[in-house]
């Protein structure tokens, strides 16, 4: 489903927010990244980033230990 | 690469200004974060570097932390917490022990290191100005300093200042 996948397991804060506004502005508009994490306050900063900049977060969920986020760029 | 969108492209972008005047270790996070997020967030970001943080600017970053002073830091080791009186703070090479294992947990945990902080702040178009009157006073030579930055005193980071959303000072 994602258009790409970027695997910010083992990051912390900011470090997973700067890598996917940086996968997502190599990316179309329209096309989906999606953003794997193991930090749990991505959860928080990945909705405040969506909001912030216009970028829609299609989807987000947790898998065990991973955070999984589907973000659609837009914006 | 696809076409540049978003706020910044468009000029309409929030704008924020840091003054940074601390040169330690654990005082080097707060800005260079707080930029980095918002530059990825479209926020026009400058940062004024000025007194001790004009050293975040040093080609060579050998920064440090102490627990002198610092009676909030305790750290995680062995399941427990550590928390250094002042007095052992004072006596020579703790100062450099303390930076070492700062240096090992921020590796461990997967936190960025300032130098990686710092190249994202110029790969996102962070303005960063290293104080003219600091270079002076303690006698430190731009070049010295990585390339990406201009000098300017109190004046440049005013002009910044009067037309951003948020000027934070650390």
């Amino acid at each position: 489903m994602a258009d790409e996948v970027l695997d910010a397991k083992g990051l912390n804060c900011p470090l997973p927010i700067l890598k996917a506004k940086k996968a997502l502005t190599g990316l179309e508009n329209g096309k989906i990244l999606e953003v794997l994490s193991t930090d749990p306050g991505s959860v928080a900063d990945f909705q405040a980033f969506c909001r912030a900049t216009g970028n829609e977060l299609v989807e987000h969920n947790i898998d065990g230990e991973i955070y999984r986020f589907l973000i659609k760029r837009v914006a | 690469m696809a076409e540049e969108k978003g706020a910044k492209a468009l000029g309409n972008a929030k704008k924020m200004t840091i003054i940074c005047t601390k040169g330690s270790l654990d005082w080097a996070y707060p800005p260079f974060i707080l930029a980095t997020t918002a530059a990825a967030m479209d926020v026009d970001v400058t940062m004024f570097f000025t007194f001790y943080g004009l050293q975040l600017l040093q080609k060579d970053l050998k920064l440090k932390v102490t627990p002198l002073g610092n009676p909030a830091m305790s750290m995680p080791m062995g399941g427990m917490h550590m928390v250094m009186p002042n007095v052992v703070g004072m006596i020579p090479g703790v100062t450099d022990l303390a930076s070492v294992m700062m240096k090992n947990l921020i590796k461990k945990k997967g936190v960025a290191s300032i130098e990686e902080l710092r190249e994202a702040a110029t790969l996102s178009d962070v303005r960063m100005i290293g104080c003219q009157m600091t270079l002076d006073l303690f006698e430190l030579d731009k070049s010295d300093m990585i390339d990406e930055i201009e000098i300017g005193g109190a004046a440049t980071w005013m002009e910044s200042a009067l037309e951003s959303d948020i000027n934070l000072y650390m």
